[in-house]
């Protein structure tokens, strides 16, 4: 049975019991999952599913049903509950859904890698992870040593009533390793390339070379330690400089989740919140200084984000979008039922789904702030910065549900006085307002220092769901940041 | 749904497509439905049904899983196929344990946790519940937003030693936010029984919260007095329970390395975990399919225990710990095998200490401080110290002179967990009580002393 035939089934069943749109997505998705710890497995595992979501407009409301059974029997079953669940949503509404004119296609897209993932030996797996943890131990003074490896292949096949066919397949590889020093009353620690996980992108088993895990292991667990022996990050207002992987998380929370159109119109207020972003404020608010501007950029251009794809989850291009441009706030991301309330008469291509068993949601792509025009190196921007503190890598984040206050901890911090890096501070955190802190943005690096980091656990929706976000960032400068809050009074 | 005897069926024939020693599948079955509302219209309305089975193998020491929805023969050879793949390349592992014994599921016949009526819940009587709140917002020109679930699960531990078990339940849950111009109200429950869950109730007092909360005040950031509501404790000390366990310990990643035997909180602290309490739920069996233990955690104050998957125990008896952990003995905490976490406590019950204040008395005996519905976005910001940050949401008040003042800006707070239990000045009833950060327990309303608020937001 071909996965065309499946969905026609679904098509014309709730088509011939009264819906005037609907969309099917068939999703076969499968992950290797590796980790050890102190040289041991961690955990080993793989996994897959597959299954059918159908999503439906009926009586100008949503309904959504999902199986894992892909019988004729259970789809049509599930294809009638999509239609009922859709006529009980219609009793309790203010406005009829209006979806956006979207162009029917047919395409065949897959992420473009060197190495099928799955083609690589679990040996070579676990050996290069074995590897590492047995560097960081190494090191004495750290106590625990955690290694990681996910290996994944997403593949979709969406059809709608508009007569859209698209087939779709994603490679995504991600690896990363941390550090844990206990001693007296602390627990120090230390990860790379990335806190949580590390590293991840649309790619091959060629990301796993490319980032040099073994070769920093040493480096990583000796900072580790040397944190307990050293002072903690003061307090007050000061310069400070972050790295490209601690801004690609400022972004995502304090400038990708505000401009998500659903959030601003009020659809997550009971879970993830509203935004700050309220509809006035689109090509007005002055969101950074001159020198920010953030693009929604799904195309594969932009680089292999964990964003990046040919078409959405409901059948539109991938597009670019300029989000903040010079300074001042220029768009947000939508959808086809979102898209009219900014005055769009098109989507722009943002709606994702998890997998089968969940509806597509508005959600980030690859959200990233671009390098400066001019040349910058990191070396070149300390030199250029009198004092302050560099902050490296992500501990802890909060934001609140407009997004305005946010909170950082990171790793580790770095004195920077005189244009040199000095002292080591442990427990740095920042935090501020949002657009105080973009405005108060004063140098970034080069196009040579920018890199697409991977936010694998981006969670939204209820039902919960997890996806994998780009941010593209290189290291950046922000004058008279309150630093030093997370310990205040503690 | 699934049953015991179908799972059964399954897992004879997947040990036929394996050559292995040992092998242990977990079977999950959901039919679950969701609907959402916002802007005071229904938005989103989904179904899903799923099964899984998740295989494990096990020989010479070496243990690896998969996980596949796909119950056809090819579906199911492949999985085993997949797992004895990875367990094949891994290093004989010296520590590691024979699957669990059939005894080790003796006792998990639990009370029921199905309800008919949970399971028989539509999307029309789904979409009724939600009129009525839309209907409360409207009287109260307010906008509202939400959702109402129901859910039927099953789940099974089946291994090649005998053990089997089995726990099939149901869940209802509603969730409401009430929205005025300048501020919000909140609440949310849900219970095994749909009975137990009044969206008109919840929707009356979120109501009450957003409109009594409206032109909030600033306050400056500082130590202040809190009433916490119980889903507001909750979301707080959801983040210490991953520590109450053995292998945290053994990784040196536990807060409470150094502090078991110790007097870390109040006297009027005491936490147990038990799963067979009353307001409690999910199933009675842990990722191997040995039974939950009741522990107790914390007495008075004094950490007391921590809980132990088979492996942890035999690792931590031969451990220079041993002495230093109070009693070790399995508990059946662990989570599904291989893993590194171990295991943790997830069906924690605060025990009171009697003269139970309701939060309103709570409210009447405060001179000045904060009444809190809620928090949100918490993270840890010391491991060790469990210094956590997080802000303030869906109505936040000033108490003055024993009453409710008036709605206040949200803050944001860095506070110890630790000194946090050393500053309850009174406690209510324990309720089961759900949150957003953490998993739902039976947790009581607090007032504290001197909350740490760092900093204050614009709404
Ligand atoms: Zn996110």
């Amino acid at each position: 049975m071909s996965m065309k035939q499946i969905a026609n089934w679904a098509l014309n069943t709730v088509t011939q019991r009264g819906a005037s749109y609907a969309d099917v997505r068939i999703v076969d998705h499968r992950q290797r999952s590796l980790a050890t710890k102190n040289g041991k497995v961690g955990h080993a595992g793989s996994a897959e599913t597959l299954g059918i979501g159908i999503r439906v407009l009926v009586n100008d409301a949503w309904g959504f049903a999902s199986t894992d059974d892909l019988s004729r029997e259970a789809v049509d079953k599930a294809a009638a509950q999509a239609v009922e669940i859709a006529k009980a949503s219609s009793r309790v509404k203010e406005e009829p859904v209006r979806l956006a004119a979207e162009p029917a296609v047919k395409i065949e897209w897959s992420s473009p890698y060197k190495i099928d993932p799955f083609t690589t030996s679990l040996d070579q797996n676990l050996d290069l992870l074995t590897r590492i943890d047995a560097e960081l131990l190494a090191v004495k003074g750290v106590t625990l040593a955690e290694s990681s490896m996910q290996l994944g292949r997403y593949e979709q096949w969406f059809y709608n009533t508009d007569g859209s066919d698209i087939h779709q397949t994603r490679v995504i590889t991600g690896a990363g390793f941390c550090a844990l020093a206990f001693q007296g009353t602390e627990i120090m620690k230390r990860s790379y390339p990335n806190s949580f996980g590390g590293q991840h992108q649309n790619r091959g088993y060629e990301l796993i070379d490319e980032l040099k895990l073994l070769e920093n292991a040493r480096r990583i667990g000796e900072e580790a330690v040397a944190l307990h022996k050293a002072e903690r990050c003061p307090e007050g207002r000061m310069n400070l400089v972050l790295d490209s992987s601690q801004l690609g998380l400022q972004i995502h929370e304090s400038i990708g989740h505000p401009i998500e159109l659903d959030r601003v119109l009020g659809y997550e207020a009971n879970f993830a919140g509203t935004s700050f972003l309220t509809l006035e404020k689109l090509r007005t608010l002055r969101y950074g200084s001159d020198l920010v501007n953030v693009v929604a950029d799904a195309t594969e251009q932009h680089g292999p984000g964990l964003g990046t794809f040919a078409y959405d989850d409901e059948g539109v291009q991938a597009q670019c979008t300029p989000i903040i441009t010079k300074g001042l706030f220029t768009g947000y991301i939508s959808s086809r039922e979102t898209a009219h309330t900014i005055g769009e008469t098109r989507s722009n291509g943002t709606m994702r789904a998890e997998g089968w068993n969940r509806i597509p949601l508005v959600r980030m792509t690859n959200i990233s702030i671009l390098p400066g025009d001019k040349p910058l190196t990191f070396d070149q921007l300390i030199a250029g910065t009198d004092d302050g503190i560099f902050m490296q890598t992500n501990r802890s984040w909060s934001i609140d549900d407009k997004r305005y206050n946010f909170q950082f901890g990171c790793e580790i911090g770095w004195e920077i006085k005189g244009g040199k890096l000095g002292r080591m501070f442990k427990n740095p955190s920042y935090s501020g307002i949002t657009t105080e802190f973009w405005n108060s943005m004063d140098a970034i690096c080069s196009r040579d220092q920018w890199t697409l980091w991977g936010t694998p656990n981006c969670g939204k929706g209820q039902p919960m769901q997890t996806m994998g976000t780009g941010h593209g960032a290189s290291p950046a400068r922000f004058r008279n940041v309150k630093i030093g809050t997370a310990y205040k009074g503690n | 749904m699934l049953t015991q005897s179908h799972a059964e069926q399954i897992f004879k024939k997947i040990k036929k497509f394996s050559t292995v020693d040992e092998i242990e599948v977990i079977f999950s079955s959901t039919d679950f439905s969701l609907t959402r509302f916002a802007n005071n219209t229904i938005h989103q309305n989904v179904a899903e049904v799923n099964e899984a089975a998740s295989i494990r193998v096990a020989f010479d020491g070496k243990t690896a899983r998969a996980t596949t929805n796909r119950f056809d023969d090819e579906g199911l050879k492949r999985a085993v196929q997949s797992a004895e793949s990875i367990a094949k390349v891994q290093e004989p592992d010296p520590d590691f344990l024979p699957m669990a014994e059939a005894s080790g599921g003796k006792g998990t016949a639990g009370p029921s946790r199905s309800s008919d009526q949970t399971a028989a819940i539509t999307p029309g009587e789904r979409a009724d519940g939600v009129g009525k709140i839309v209907a409360i917002a409207k009287k109260n020109k307010l906008v509202t937003a939400g959702i109402y679930s129901s859910a039927q699960t099953a789940e099974a531990v089946i291994n090649s030693n005998g053990l089997s078990v089995y726990h099939r339940q149901t869940s209802a849950e509603v969730s409401i936010t009430m929205l005025a111009d300048s501020s919000s109200g909140w609440q949310k429950a849900n219970s095994p029984d749909v009975r137990n869950v009044d969206p008109v109730r919840l929707a009356e007092i979120a109501a009450q919260k957003a409109r009594d909360s409206r032109s909030p005040q600033e306050l400056p950031p500082g130590k202040y007095t809190v009433i916490l509501e119980p889903a507001a404790v909750l979301d707080l000390v959801g983040f210490m329970f991953w520590d109450f366990g053995g292998l945290a310990i053994l990784d040196q990643r536990s807060f409470l390395n150094n502090r078991i035997g110790t007097k870390l909180f109040g006297e009027n602290i005491t936490i147990v975990d038990d799963v067979a309490h009353p307001f409690q739920s999910n199933a009675p069996f842990d990722g191997e399919g040995v039974h939950r233990q009741r522990v107790s955690l914390v007495e008075k104050g004094v950490i007391r225990n921590i809980v132990y998957a088979r492996s942890t125990a035999a690792k931590m008896r031969k451990s220079e710990y041993k002495d230093k952990v109070g009693e070790i003995r399995v508990t059946g905490h662990g989570f599904p095998l291989p893993n590194e976490m171990g295991e943790a406590p997830t069906n924690i019950v605060f025990v009171t200490p009697g003269k139970e204040q309701t939060v309103e008395q709570m409210i009447a005996g405060t001179e000045r401080g904060i009444l809190i519905t809620r928090l949100w976005y918490i993270r840890e910001v010391d491991p060790y110290e469990k210094i956590l940050t997080g802000m303030t949401r869906d109505g936040t008040f000033l108490v003055e002179g024993g009453k409710v003042k008036h709605g206040l800006l949200n803050f944001r707070f860095n506070q110890s967990l630790i000194e946090m239990l050393n500053s309850v000045e009174s406690i209510g009833k324990a309720v089961r009580a759900s949150g957003e950060e953490a998993f739902d327990m039976v947790v009581p309303a607090m007032k504290i002393r001197g909350f740490n608020f760092t900093e204050v937001t614009k709404f």
